[in-house]
């Protein structure tokens, strides 16, 4: 089966600045496929790759087997709702639609007329007067009528309001599920994609942070707490994604494909959000596997609890870890996990923040 | 593709139809008029030949304004087309955003531009010829009489008539539309198209134009037919003379006085005050004295036989660049992002 989506050192330079670099993606088609990152992660210029409106500065993309926007056959094989959902404010719905019909070749008019028609949208007014929802639904009908093998949408509901959130969402996803479509969609918020995406990639800073199948990375991710103890002295399968400590307690986030058998950790399974914090936290320069990242919150300056756990663990070993990690990235606030062991006498309290 | 080119375009075309219909009004209200002035004219002139000049004097002021608003008119086309249509033509979409939903559609944007450039590029030749076509059926009578600034090879009449524009209007869009890609915004687009359109108006009647065609160079002996003007500026001497191209609806690039060795003089050793040309009213004796010492008048002037060749030439010229710009154009929009 050709791959959906296939990437190898693809990076795209603008000016000086690289928006995305280094990135190599194989991803199995048939998947509805979440990108998830901050603001300025690099998803969009991905995404316009991947649609063909951009080309790379550096390295190869291929999508459905084909490379992106070389001509019309693989034009019409992939659909593409940008941010923002742009349509012309001058047409009116239905002469969006008869673009679509002039313009592709397999332009399946009556469901577009049809999702017009169930979606209330009047076919005579003009698209500069329709609602950021309405325009976002004429948008995603162009892509879907399209009849595309892939429909590649950018922060689609970036502008919606939660119920219209929800709506267009349950759209898209009837739609995929009808038309046996996969489906490539980006969000800074990871909420919008949980429910939709059974494959997850996370970008942040230019650079994946991870990739895989959503099923696949929460049953091969734990949380492991126990008493305070080195990383370094895990077993070989089991790579570190980020660590939190106080003086008596280590809290990791481990990745492993086998189970965890050691009796001195307590296991907990992670939520997505909580899983997709730990990655994005990490610093870029640390490798993939066996780097330590602070996203627990337990950086320089948290709370009378860490300058506590500070003290106490003068001179151990674990030091060298906390100062190699992120000096306050500003992510504390907002991880998964937040330790105030110091203030609760010693009791970590485990908190996770929605 | 060529439906969404039009249904794009067809609004911005409505206008500037408008203005050319304006235009066809105004040249259908006094062309008929005009043509009758002229008969009576010319009839005038078979009558009686002293009537003739006066009666075409009168002809030729009468019509000059009207002439040149409706030059001024044909001019000003391209100018429009270029800023209107060319330079929003890409560049609106790019601040719109609309190219990526154009180009998410199963059309390469390499068609899409061609298609784009060809609608609206056709339509502007289309405006370009019927103005210049117009006016020049218009003008006719008067051409059949004007000499000097408003003979139709004159740097004045030339650009807004017979076939030029068209090679104005193809060159003007695409200038456009090549500024509005490499600026992406659409008033500095408009901007910088007017300020090259204008500096190409201006260079090509003062560097290239007179060049097109060899022009015909010619030393005359100085008569009373081809005397324009005999003066001192300074106090009564030297004189100096100017004098009119043997063909009087040519368009005279150079006039100068030469000495018998053929080089160039400003001015003529001879006095107003005294001698031969001291006589007020007639330059005769005048005349034959500087004939007598050789001074001869050397003059460069395109004749009215090379109007077609050059309107022909020209015309090709901006086609030539209008051409470039669409190459440039369709090469650049696949590495737009």
């Amino acid at each position: 089966m050709t791959a959906l989506l296939r990437t190898e050192g693809l990076g795209k330079r603008y000016g000086r600045r690289w928006a995305l670099s280094d990135c190599t993606l194989d991803v199995p088609a048939g998947h509805v496929v979440g990108l998830v990152g901050p603001n300025g992660a690099g998803k969009t210029t991905l995404l316009n790759m991947a649609a063909g409106q951009t080309a790379p500065s550096a390295g190869t993309i291929r999508v459905l087997g084909g490379v992106p926007g070389a001509g019309p056959a693989q034009l019409a094989r992939v659909g593409y709702v940008a941010q923002q959902a742009p349509t012309y404010a001058g047409l009116t719905v239905a002469d969006h639609l008869r673009l679509g019909a002039r313009l592709n070749p397999r332009w399946d008019a009556s469901l577009a007329r049809d999702r017009v028609t169930r979606l209330g949208l009047d076919p005579r007014r003009r698209a500069g007067r329709l609602s950021g929802g309405q325009r976002a639904q004429l948008a995603l009908t162009l892509g879907i009528a399209k009849r595309p093998e892939l429909l590649i949408l950018d922060e689609p509901v970036s502008s919606l309001d939660p119920l219209a959130r929800r709506e267009f969402l349950q759209a898209l996803m009837e739609a995929a599920a009808e038309q046996e479509l996969s489906v490539l969609l980006s969000s800074h918020l990871l909420s919008d994609l949980e429910r939709t995406c059974d494959y997850l990639i996370v970008l942040a800073d230019a650079h994946v942070r991870l990739a895989g199948e959503v099923e696949h990375l929460l049953a091969t991710h734990h949380r492991l707490t126990g008493p305070r103890r080195d990383p370094a002295t895990l077993p070989s399968g089991q790579h570190v994604v980020s660590a939190s400590h106080t003086d008596r307690q280590t809290t990791l986030v481990v990745r492993t494909e086998d189970p965890v058998h050691d009796p001195s950790w307590t296991v907990a399974s992670l939520s997505l959000e909580d899983l997709v914090l730990a990655y994005m936290a990490r610093p870029t320069s640390t490798p993939s596997t066996g780097g330590a990242g602070d996203p627990g919150g337990m950086g320089r300056g948290g709370g009378s609890g860490g300058a506590g756990g500070r003290a106490g663990g003068a001179g151990h070993p674990l030091d060298t870890l906390r100062a190699a990690a992120p000096d306050s990235t500003g992510t504390s606030g907002t991880s998964g996990t937040m330790n105030a062991g110091g203030a609760t006498g010693g009791r970590p309290v485990l908190k996770v923040l929605r | 593709m060529t439906w969404l080119a039009w249904r794009q375009f067809r609004a911005a075309a409505a206008a500037v139809a408008v203005c050319l219909a304006i235009l066809a009004a105004v040249l259908a209200a006094t062309g008929p008029g005009m043509a009758g002035d002229y008969a009576s004219g010319a009839a005038a002139c078979t009558v009686a030949s002293a009537m003739c000049m006066g009666v075409l004097d009168t002809f030729l002021n009468d019509y000059k304004d009207v002439l040149l608003a409706v030059s001024a008119a044909v001019l000003a086309l391209p100018v429009l087309v270029g800023l209107f249509w060319g330079a929003p033509l890409v560049s609106r979409e790019l601040e719109g955003g609309t190219h990526r939903l154009v180009w998410a559609q199963s059309v390469t944007r390499t068609r899409w531009l061609a298609v784009k450039l060809a609608v609206v590029g056709g339509a502007a030749m289309a405006a370009g010829a019927v103005g210049g076509l117009a006016v020049s059926w218009w003008a006719g009578p008067i051409d059949e009489v004007a000499t000097g600034d408003l003979a139709r090879i004159g740097p004045l009449q030339f650009a807004a008539r017979g076939i030029v524009p068209v090679g104005y209007a193809a060159f003007a869009v695409l200038l456009g539309v090549a500024a509005g890609m490499l600026l992406r915004r659409t008033v500095p687009a408009m901007v910088l198209t007017l300020g090259v359109f204008a500096a190409v108006q201006v260079a090509m009647p003062l560097l290239v134009r007179p060049h097109l065609v060899p022009p015909v160079r010619a030393t005359v002996e100085i008569t009373r037919g081809s005397l324009e003007s005999l003066g001192a500026p300074a106090g009564g001497s030297p004189i100096r003379v100017s004098t009119r191209a043997p063909d009087p609806s040519a368009w005279l690039l150079s006039s100068q006085t030469v000495d018998p060795a053929g080089r160039a003089v400003g001015a003529i050793p001879l006095s107003l005050k005294s001698g031969p040309c001291r006589s007020r009213g007639d330059v005769t004796p005048c005349l034959a004295e500087i004939k007598r010492l050789g001074y001869r008048q050397h003059m460069v002037y395109q004749p009215a036989t090379h109007y077609w060749p050059m309107q022909a030439i020209e015309t090709g010229v901006h086609l030539g660049l209008a051409a470039g710009l669409a190459v440039f154009c369709l090469r650049r929009v696949r590495r737009l992002t």
